[in-house]
């Protein structure tokens, strides 16, 4: 399996507001991790829900770009869509959030994402994607 | 928020909301208004890009612009402002944003309730009519320590 050094893993975006790959889960998958900051903060002491939709998309195309590695697949990734469901205020400490291939055909994937703090039983949000796959010659 | 007059008015509010926090981060600012609607620009920033190759604006600033204008129009609509929560966000992405262009967010609040906010909008960078993503979402309003239950 590449590491995740290898696999351009984390956008520009993703970087410049904090993100990084901490772990990998059972499934394998990265768990992208961010501390708390200000950055990050929509009303006083909860994460906003922007910020929160973003660490969400971005552990999605982390899991997808790990799976198309693993099958040697070397693709371009195109949002198609994304729908969050915000289930609990992100407070003040780490977030972590990684993504669940459903499917992954030629063209497109659907991927579910989870967020959470302190347990990942109690995510504080999810999210389901659409992306399209384009196949690089 | 004691400092947030009773009349919210988005164009006012804006410079203070925009000042800090992840709004500030990303440089939001304030573009035009409606009754119900309120329209945000996102400028390019090289360090928001979502693919190295291609020098277009990642999807999570788009969804943040979106959900930010969100609650501005629920604010604005009321002409109040309540902190509200969103509880479901939708975006479909049409196309990238064009190379180096800042994007706009607009979105209105179509229907309101007593306790939750109902909000359409859609993301361009320039032509309204040619769409970079369009969302819905639903946004609740919540209770600072549930005084009003």
């Amino acid at each position: 399996m590449a590491s995740s050094a290898d696999l351009k893993l984390l956008s520009a975006y993703a970087h410049s507001l904090g993100m990084r790959i901490e772990d990998h889960d059972e499934a394998g998958m990265p768990v992208v991790a961010i501390d708390f900051s200000e950055d990050l903060e929509g009303r006083p002491g909860a994460l906003h829900g922007g910020a929160t939709s973003g660490i969400l998309e971005t552990a999605g195309y982390a899991a997808l770009r790990t799976e198309l590695s693993r099958q040697g697949r070397n693709a371009r990734l195109k949002p198609i869509n994304v729908t969050v469901q915000f289930l609990r205020a992100g407070l003040r400490k780490r977030t972590l959030a990684a993504g669940r291939i459903k499917r992954l055909g030629r063209r497109n994937a659907n991927i579910v994402v989870e967020a959470w703090q302190d347990d990942r039983e109690k995510p504080i949000a999810t999210a389901v994607m659409n992306v399209m796959v384009v196949e690089a010659d | 928020m004691n400092d947030i007059p009773a009349h919210f008015d988005p164009e006012r509010m804006g410079s203070m909301i925009f000042e800090r926090a992840h709004p500030g981060w990303l440089d939001l600012e304030f573009h035009e208004k409606g009754a119900n609607w309120v329209e945000l620009k996102l400028p390019w920033r090289e360090d928001l890009v979502g693919d190295p190759d291609f020098p277009v604006l990642a999807s999570g600033p788009i969804v943040s612009l979106l959900d930010m204008a969100g609650g501005m129009c629920i604010w604005t609509t009321n002409r109040v402002f309540k902190p509200v929560a969103t509880l479901d966000l939708r975006v479909d992405y049409q196309r990238p944003a064009r190379d180096h262009a800042a994007v706009y967010g607009r979105t209105e609040c179509y229907r309101l309730t007593r306790s939750a906010a109902f909000v359409r909008g859609f993301a361009h960078d320039g032509d309204p009519e040619d769409t970079v993503a369009t969302m819905v979402g639903v946004f609740m309003t919540i209770n600072p320590g549930r005084a009003n239950g």
